[in-house]
């Protein structure tokens, strides 16, 4: 109906699905008007065919999917938009019992930071490559991932590569623990509450967060096809409002304990509740027997512009498509590209709410990479 | 063109169903044989998803949507050098009525590259058709299912009444019934709570 104030939304159930289910449990879909209907996917394939056939007008979205739709890699090409960043950061690296056990041995240790550990993983690789043991084996949630590019990143700068020294496959989030306890994957790359959940039953540890990677990486969108925006501009900009709300919402400490209750609930995320308040609260057990640590930054729902859709965010992504052979550098692909994150309907819709948002549509990262290594969006294919 | 057109039921293609669901994989599987193609093959365990497929080397691969395994195929996209043959969505924006009407189905369907589209489409149609008739038939069994459970509940709670209040079955019957019209509830409603209210109260 064209009328109808229904907006139908998909989300995968991870920890930054938050604003989302916090725009519909706390009111703030309501206050702007619109009936916010969340569907419950079982994996990132169905939530972009669903938003494609129209079953879902937006989407909780991985940010290179929506990029990936743009350009039509692997996929039809269906021009999507991204107006809404679902927040940074989030995910973490995690490895099994033993692989932390070797690595130990080269000097990773708990809380260390990421270029300590990756030399520690880099020299378990190159024994093993001396034992001619098999290439260890890590898990990511889908080919086209701000996980995917993070873990490469971190792989690659520590002297890994991540297509020759090891082998990377996908295994969807439910499935990973289980996988890493069988000893068919040594380690992974995965939003919360996975990372948090098999340190919980003692399965793994966790290496770093990819906020030690990447500080205020980019992660998450809201996503939607750029007919239904064109077509719904004032649903869009009612949804906008509502979960930059709903995000301010989740960043307040005193909110932190009732998030995490309400996520726990099954039609949500369906983790353990304290499991959920880790990510939350950014206090992250990582190992099963010691003490949880601070790691500012780790999940950054609103604080420092995290719901502004980056154009440069978009373009490190098309970087890191090209750096790993998943598309060739092109000039047109470069402009879909920029299309894609579209700040300017963001602007727009927060006009109403008269907050504060950038006024500039990229940044350059100066010193937000580990390795130090700066990133100018005005040149990603010479980004190397 | 002077190639002949392909047969419009191309039966020599090798078909791939990877589901977990029993029945329903059975379902398709009897669609599809019934359609005349022969070479079907039911992949229900998902470890080493990719490998498997790689040896198995099907030309149509079909993954319930349920199946949150769907994603372990995408990867298929990127990793073609490993797949000598390289597996995709459709891509071709002619395509989109097919994969609209296979989501609306509940069925992902993944075809070797190169393979025209006149070859599949009619593969593509049973398999279609026999999702939503599994649907259906999925529904009609939660009803029958929750009909009969809804008897057994009254049966229970019969039980009950006639045990603890001494009386015959059609008198406890009777009363569960006076109950729901006085208190405006269904039947169940009624039956479930005397079940509960006597595991309380044992």
């Amino acid at each position: 109906m064209m009328n109808s104030r229904t907006v139908v939304v998909g989300f995968i159930p991870l920890l930054d699905c938050a604003p989302l289910a916090v725009a519909v449990e706390k009111g703030f879909a309501a206050a702007e008007g619109i009936d916010l209907t969340l569907v419950r996917e079982s994996s990132w394939a169905n939530i972009r065919d669903r938003v494609v056939v129209g079953h879902f007008d937006a989407a909780h979205m991985l940010g290179p999917m929506a990029i990936a739709s743009t350009l039509g890699i692997g996929h039809l090409k269906v021009p999507t938009i991204a107006p809404l960043s679902l927040g940074l950061g989030g995910n973490a690296i995690t490895v099994s019992n033993s692989l932390w056990d070797a690595m130990g041995r080269y000097g990773a240790r708990a809380a260390g930071d990421p270029r300590t550990q990756g030399n520690a993983l880099q020299l378990v690789v190159r024994t093993r490559e001396r034992e001619n043991k098999p290439p260890l084996t890590f898990a990511m949630v889908y080919p086209f991932s701000a996980h995917n590019y993070e873990l490469r990143y971190w792989l690659a700068a520590c002297g890994v590569d991540p297509d020759r020294d090891v082998r990377l496959i996908v295994i969807p989030p439910p499935l990973l623990v289980d996988a890493l306890r069988e000893g068919q994957v040594d380690g992974f790359c995965v939003g919360e509450p996975w990372n948090s959940l098999a340190v919980s039953v003692g399965v793994g540890s966790i290496v770093t967060a990819t906020a030690g990677i990447w500080r205020l990486g980019a992660e998450k969108v809201l996503g939607c096809r750029l007919e239904w925006a064109q077509r719904r501009p004032e649903l869009l900009a009612a949804l906008i409002r509502s979960l930059y709300q709903a995000a301010q919402w989740c960043e307040s400490p005193e909110n932190h304990a009732e998030l995490a209750a309400l996520l726990a609930q099954l039609r949500y995320v369906g983790a353990p509740s304290a499991i959920l308040h880790r990510g939350i609260s950014n206090r992250l057990r990582l190992q099963p027997d010691v003490e949880p640590v601070s790691i500012p930054d780790f999940y950054v729902p609103a604080r420092h512009d995290a719901t502004f859709p980056w154009t440069s965010h978009a373009l490190w992504f098309y970087s890191q498509m090209i750096r790993w052979g998943q598309i060739q550098a092109s000039t047109s692909d470069l402009s879909l590209v920029r299309a894609t994150y579209r700040p300017d309907l963001y602007r727009l819709a927060l006009a109403p709410l008269g907050v504060d948002v950038p006024a500039v549509d990229s940044k350059i990262e100066t010193d937000s990479f580990f390795d130090g290594r700066p990133f100018d969006p005005d040149s990603p294919a010479a980004y190397r | 063109m002077t190639e002949p057109s392909p047969p419009s039921n191309d039966t020599t293609l090798h078909l791939l169903i990877v589901d977990q669901n029993v029945m329903r994989a059975a379902v398709l599987e009897e669609g599809l044989r019934e359609a005349g193609y022969v070479k079907v093959t039911i992949l229900r365990d998902m470890q080493n998803l990719m490998r498997r497929i790689v040896d198995i080397d099907p030309d149509v691969i079909f993954i319930d949507l349920e199946n949150p395994n769907r994603d372990v195929l995408e990867q298929m996209f990127q990793v073609s050098r490993v797949v000598h043959r390289p597996i995709a969505m459709f891509v071709d924006r002619s395509d989109s009525d097919m994969i609209e009407a296979a989501v609306d189905a509940g069925v992902g369907a993944y075809v070797v590259d190169g393979l025209r589209k006149e070859r599949i489409k009619s593969v593509l149609d049973t398999a279609v058709s026999r999702f939503r008739a599994f649907s259906k038939l999925r529904v009609e069994l939660d009803q029958a299912r929750q009909a009969l459970d809804e008897r057994k509940l009254v049966e229970r709670a019969k039980g009950i009444l006639m045990k603890e209040r001494g009386l015959s079955e059609e008198a406890a019957y009777s009363l569960l019934r006076k109950a729901a019209m006085n208190e405006n509830r269904k039947l169940t409603e009624v039956a479930q709570s005397v079940v509960t209210a006597s595991r309380l109260l044992r």
